[in-house]
């Protein structure tokens, strides 16, 4: 018995020790890619070519995602309002709810799944088929060539989808509580206009989606970059990579709420 | 070193941790010659390619490219002499997001400057050595095997370098697929000038174009000689792995107790 107990707490040791091994491995790479960043900046086609893939093909399913959350939200908000009588602020509960948390998080939670697994994915096969390796020997740098383009089009695309998702919110709870239910469509606007505020609510929600941007695409790359070159390799990496983004995520904006809306009413 | 070698390989050992992987190993490349690096599967002959791309460096001894050693270079002047270096992996790896054309093209867009036109030109003119020109069109997954070492070919030729090697290029061709490879290796190693070699495993395809082999067995050369001289040697290791026969100086059988022993047989067959 005692020996079990020694052996688990030996497991638990190697798996610290392993973690913190791996997290030095992942900021090291992160820094890299960002010293290596000057080919991206001087080359912006690299960087526009991968915005196509990670952000315009991600369009569809943010869109669609923030117009019935926003319905979701118009719904819910509206039954528990018209109770005090106060369905005119709807609009303001489904604005502030996208703007300061939903926006951002499920944006970043459906760009980690769509986007992050992609990248995941795409570098992972690209190292075991040798493509990184027959560039290295080629003398191109496949960390300014492939992983750092990509990062910079998901830092860059991430804030722009989290926006395209709360607008589509904000429309889906008009559509829900203005059209189909009647709630007057002056106050559902000038309600919103009048409660966000631009520093505290759209501009706090911009840095989140930025900060979201980093982490998902930094994870994404450095999972597909560290992949064991097999299939079973590329396919644990992906899962590492939705699963790893989706808590960082939320452990992020947990922070980043409490510094940002402290003392806010 | 003679004004004619290219690569010089001297008293070169690598190991992984403990795990030797090669011992001592000393070779000569002269220039404009296909030398072919032969040996069973795990005798360190990709190890070998490795350590003259300078991808990894060796536990002592050195690597000599054109009168640099290569493990002694930075980042950069590795990344320089590269540029006179072409690899042929074992598969291709062609980039697969990039057309026949634009992988030929990657290298002369990375590290030239030369205007698109020219760039088309020099491209078709690669692909026509292979004899793929009018594929320039094709995606990577619409190609055959052959195909996409051929097109592999033409991009590592892309910047005519001094040298090329080949990991495997022979590995699950069909025949005559293996045999244009081959006289491609061939040919374009005369056209060029350059030096190529070919680690392999495919001992008739190549001792038709090489003029030298070098056997690597357990992290040192066992033999080595031309073609000629390989084909007649007498040494067991070179005459069983020319003959590809079952047993000699590699076993067939994997280090174990007797037969008997492992059966319960010893001594009631006395």
């Amino acid at each position: 018995m005692p020996r079990r107990i020694v052996s688990g707490i030996q497991n638990i040791g190697h798996r610290v020790i392993e973690g913190v091994w791996r997290l030095g491995v992942a900021s090291r790479f992160f820094i890299l890619v960002l010293l290596k960043s000057g080919t991206s900046l001087r080359r912006f086609n690299l960087v526009v070519r991968e915005l196509y893939f990670t952000g315009v093909l991600s369009l569809i399913i943010i869109v669609v995602s923030g117009l019935f959350v926003g319905m979701v939200l118009g719904l819910q908000g509206y039954e528990t309002l018209q109770k005090y009588g106060s369905e005119s602020a709807v609009g303001t509960l489904v604005a502030l709810s996208l703007v300061r948390e939903l926006g951002p998080v499920v944006a970043a939670l459906l760009f980690a799944s769509r986007a992050g697994s992609a990248i995941t994915a795409e570098i992972g096969l690209m190292k075991a088929t040798e493509q990184l390796a027959a560039m290295g020997m080629m003398a191109v740098d496949p960390i300014a060539r492939v992983v750092a383009p990509r990062f910079w089009a998901g830092v860059i695309s991430m804030p722009l989808l989290a926006a395209m998702f709360s607008v589509m919110g904000v429309f889906g709870g008009y559509l829900v509580t203005v059209v189909f239910i009647g709630v007057d469509e002056g106050s559902y606007w000038s309600q919103m206009q009048s409660a966000v505020d631009f520093r505290f609510d759209i501009l706090n929600g911009f840095i989140k989606s930025c900060f979201f941007g980093v982490a998902v695409t930094a994870i994404a790359v450095f999972e597909g970059y560290d992949a064991p070159p097999t299939a079973e390799g590329v396919s644990g990496a992906t899962t590492r990579t939705v699963v790893t983004s989706s808590l960082v995520i939320l452990g992020l904006d947990f922070i980043l709420t409490a510094f940002m809306f402290r003392g806010v009413s | 070193m003679t004004s004619e070698t290219l690569i010089e390989v001297n008293d070169l050992n690598f190991s992984y941790d403990t795990r030797a992987i090669l011992q001592g190993v000393d070779m000569t490349m002269p220039r404009g010659k296909v030398i072919a690096i032969m040996g069973g599967s795990g005798s360190g002959k990709t190890t070998l390619l490795r350590l003259i791309s300078g991808a990894i460096k060796p536990t002592s001894g050195y690597v000599k490219f054109a009168g640099e050693v290569v493990h002694e270079l930075d980042r950069d002047a590795l990344f320089k002499l590269r540029r006179k270096m072409g690899m042929l992996f074992q598969f291709g790896a062609l980039f697969t997001d990039l057309s026949v054309f634009d992988n030929v093209a990657f290298q002369m867009r990375e590290h030239t400057n030369l205007p698109e036109s020219m760039i088309r030109d020099l491209v078709l003119m690669k692909l026509h050595a292979v004899g793929l020109r009018g594929a320039h069109h094709l995606m990577p997954n619409e190609l055959s095997g052959g195909m996409a070492r051929r097109v592999a070919l033409a991009r590592s030729i892309a910047l005519d370098p001094m040298l090329i090697m080949y990991d495997e290029p022979f590995t699950g061709l069909d025949p005559i697929s293996l045999s244009v490879i081959g006289n491609l290796i061939r040919r374009l190693t005369d056209a060029l000038g350059m030096t190529s070699i070919v680690v392999t495993h495919d001992v008739q395809e190549s001792l038709k174009i090489v003029d030298y082999v070098y056997f690597i067995a357990d992290g040192v050369i066992a033999a080595q000689g031309t073609p000629k001289e390989v084909r007649e040697s007498i040494a067991p290791f070179v005459h069983q792995f020319i003959h590809g026969e079952e047993d000699g100086p590699v076993p067939f059988h994997y280090p174990a107790q007797t037969y008997q022993k492992d059966l319960n047989l010893e001594g009631t067959l006395a």
